[in-house]
């Protein structure tokens, strides 16, 4: 079968630094992207860069964008990759983004790896030691394991929304990482490790809740949702001093109270103290003089029967947290 | 067709425009909303993050309320939509639906699971049909370049939002097209917004916003389009602040689906509500503002 790719190459030392490559290629038709990619290098082009080992998605080192999405190449079957296209339209394949590329495919991996060290990635204990090996109950491993699942392949760092504006974010797979310790009741350090998470900059609550890592994960690790299982069990331990934490109590006292969201009142409430709200004064005087800001928040007309519902909840969700704690 | 109608809380606060612009265009299209005036927030995911069971009884609520007048809900935001259909899905399991049913027992409401969750968006192409929208434009979008960004629960998770419509993603484009307008190809279409933290790094959020409308821009954009209140928050409420966070022109028009929609059916911006908006509609709309409806 004959395959189109359409390749971004880098070189940091040409000029220009990138360009795009066109291959036309013939694969067997059960062929992956990473084989076609194997097929240009072997047979057409020795100079085209790309990582890989076990092309079995278990190595995580063959991590690319393949017509825009992160993923493994070597989980992508020619078939998939062109089921979109129009006809005659190549395969486009970029190298991971968020990295920096060293050479067309190949990325600089140091910068994830740091941040993966960040989050402390290993067993932590306290209290003594039992005298053989640690002994954890099966269902408490159930949850850990879908995230120790992360083979570490950086497609979700590669999507990540929030790291495109905020380099110091730690992202998903490190914060995935993190959580899969605090969960372990093997570790000692939950305090510790959420205080770090909520407070560094660059920790949990800089996730922009895009699901780009939940959506391109070769593992179904879902880094998102143990982002937001850190922010509330850190909130639940009492690291309420940042802005994320105040958004959220905000907007549940707004609800609680009226039924619906207050933008204003969250807004006015989530951020640290004066000269932060003076950031949003030019923001807010013309939100207001474009009748954006309404004078009266209205309640729904049960608000008081949400109320009820929010009460009964949490002491449902109190109760739960303790069944859990026992 | 008739419809649930849940508007959310921001079309009835920083962003009346919009709730105002589809009463406008619902009833050339066929659609007849009763609105779900007692409805709660659906806590657009920050509920879920701190208490899934509260979020769950809250949106559980809703669902049984279209439940019981035989309806789909009809959205007319990114966010309250995500948020509902991970809400519905949990309470597919008939268990934890009766946990939550507990909750709902002292209003007498109790949800059987079967209400389904839809974007106007999804509406119009699914279920009015694009063929209907295009017979029902008075004054085609003709050379209007106009980009589309859709929020990111629209398109995500795509196990949640296209399993059983796998070409979602493209009903803006669909759209635009449709509407007699040019769509713009470019890559920040699916992208965040940067709405979820502008509160928490606001530097980060502005950077997103930004880059977002700079990348339509450059691509040819003379409007953005948007199903998302919140990213209209965004987009339009914040543009000044990103363009003066990247240093770079922006002043790129952002309107709601219903704005995009209405304008082709004829309605002015002035009656679609633009004069809210932060970014003024400009040069661009100005062959709009002379009403062409019949």
């Amino acid at each position: 079968m004959e395959v189109k790719l359409s390749v971004q190459r880098c070189h940091p030392d040409a000029r220009p630094a990138s360009w795009w490559q066109d291959y036309t290629v013939d694969v067997p038709e059960h062929a992956t992207v990473l084989d076609a990619l194997l097929a240009v290098r072997d047979d057409q082009d020795e100079t085209l860069t790309l990582r890989c080992s076990c092309r079995s998605h278990i190595c995580g080192s063959c991590t690319m964008r393949i017509n825009g999405r992160s993923t493994l190449g070597c989980k992508t079957k020619l078939d998939a990759a062109r089921a979109r296209l129009r006809e005659g339209e190549p395969i486009r394949i970029q190298p991971a983004g968020n990295m920096a590329v060293i050479k067309d495919l190949a990325v600089n991996l140091e910068g994830f790896f740091d941040k993966v060290k960040a989050v402390t990635p290993y067993l932590q204990p306290t209290g003594p030691e039992p005298e053989r090996e640690y002994i954890v109950p099966n269902e408490a491993m159930l949850t850990v394991r879908e995230a120790m699942a992360c083979i570490l392949c950086g497609a979700c760092v590669s999507a990540c929304n929030s790291l495109e504006a905020e380099p110091r974010f730690l992202g998903p797979a490190a914060l995935a990482k993190a959580w899969r310790f605090t969960e372990d009741p093997r570790d000692g350090r939950d305090a510790e490790r959420l205080e770090f998470l909520s407070s560094v900059p660059g920790g949990i609550w800089d996730c922009t809740h895009c699901f780009a890592c939940v959506e391109v994960c070769p593992k179904d690790v879902r880094p998102m949702e143990r982002i937001l299982e850190l922010r509330r069990r850190s909130m639940e331990a009492g690291f309420t001093d940042n802005n994320g934490s105040r958004h959220s109590q905000a907007f549940l006292d707004t609800i609680s109270r009226s039924g619906r969201l207050d933008e204003t009142r969250v807004a006015m409430r989530s951020v640290r103290g004066p000269s932060e709200l003076l950031e949003w004064t030019p923001v807010g005087v013309k939100s207001f003089l474009r009748g954006k800001v309404p004078l009266r928040h209205k309640p729904i007309p049960g608000a008081l029967r949400v109320k009820a519902i929010f009460a009964a909840a949490e002491a449902q969700g109190r109760r739960d947290s303790k069944r859990g704690a026992r | 067709m008739n419809v649930a109608y849940y508007p959310g809380c921001v079309a009835k606060g920083g962003a009346p425009e919009l709730y105002r612009s589809v009463k406008l265009i619902l009833e050339p299209l066929g659609i007849t909303p009763t609105e779900l005036f007692d409805a709660a927030c659906t806590g657009a995911g920050v509920l879920t993050e701190r208490n899934p069971l509260l979020a769950d009884a809250l949106n559980g609520r809703t669902f049984a309320m279209a439940e019981k007048r035989g309806m789909p809900i009809m959205t007319i935001c990114s966010t309250c939509t995500g948020t509902m259909l991970a809400c519905n899905e949990r309470l597919q399991d008939a268990g934890y639906r009766g946990r939550v049913n507990e909750l709902l027992a002292p209003e007498k409401y109790e949800y059987q699971g079967t209400t389904q969750i839809k974007h106007l968006l999804w509406i119009l192409v699914e279920g009015v049909g694009l063929e209907r929208v295009r017979a029902l434009v008075r004054r085609p979008l003709s050379g209007l370049r106009v980009a589309p960004f859709y929020g990111c629960y629209l398109v995500r998770p795509s196990a949640l939002v296209s399993a059983d419509h796998p070409d979602r993603d493209t009903y803006l484009e669909q759209l635009v097209a449709a509407l007699g307008g040019e769509p713009v190809e470019y890559e920040s279409a699916r992208k965040c917004c940067g709405f979820p933290v502008i509160t928490m790094n606001r530097d980060a959020g502005l950077r997103m916003t930004g880059r977002n409308i700079e990348d339509a821009k450059s691509h040819g954009a003379d409007v953005m389009v948007t199903p998302c209140p919140l990213c209209h928050l965004n987009l339009d409420g914040q543009q000044h602040e990103a363009a003066r966070a990247l240093g770079v022109p922006l002043g790129v028009p952002i309107l709601h689906l219903p704005q995009l929609i209405g304008l082709a059916f004829g309605f002015t911006p002035r009656q679609l509500g633009m004069s809210h908006h932060l970014v003024r509609p400009g040069a661009v709309l100005e062959r709009y503002a002379e009403s062409a409806t019949v």
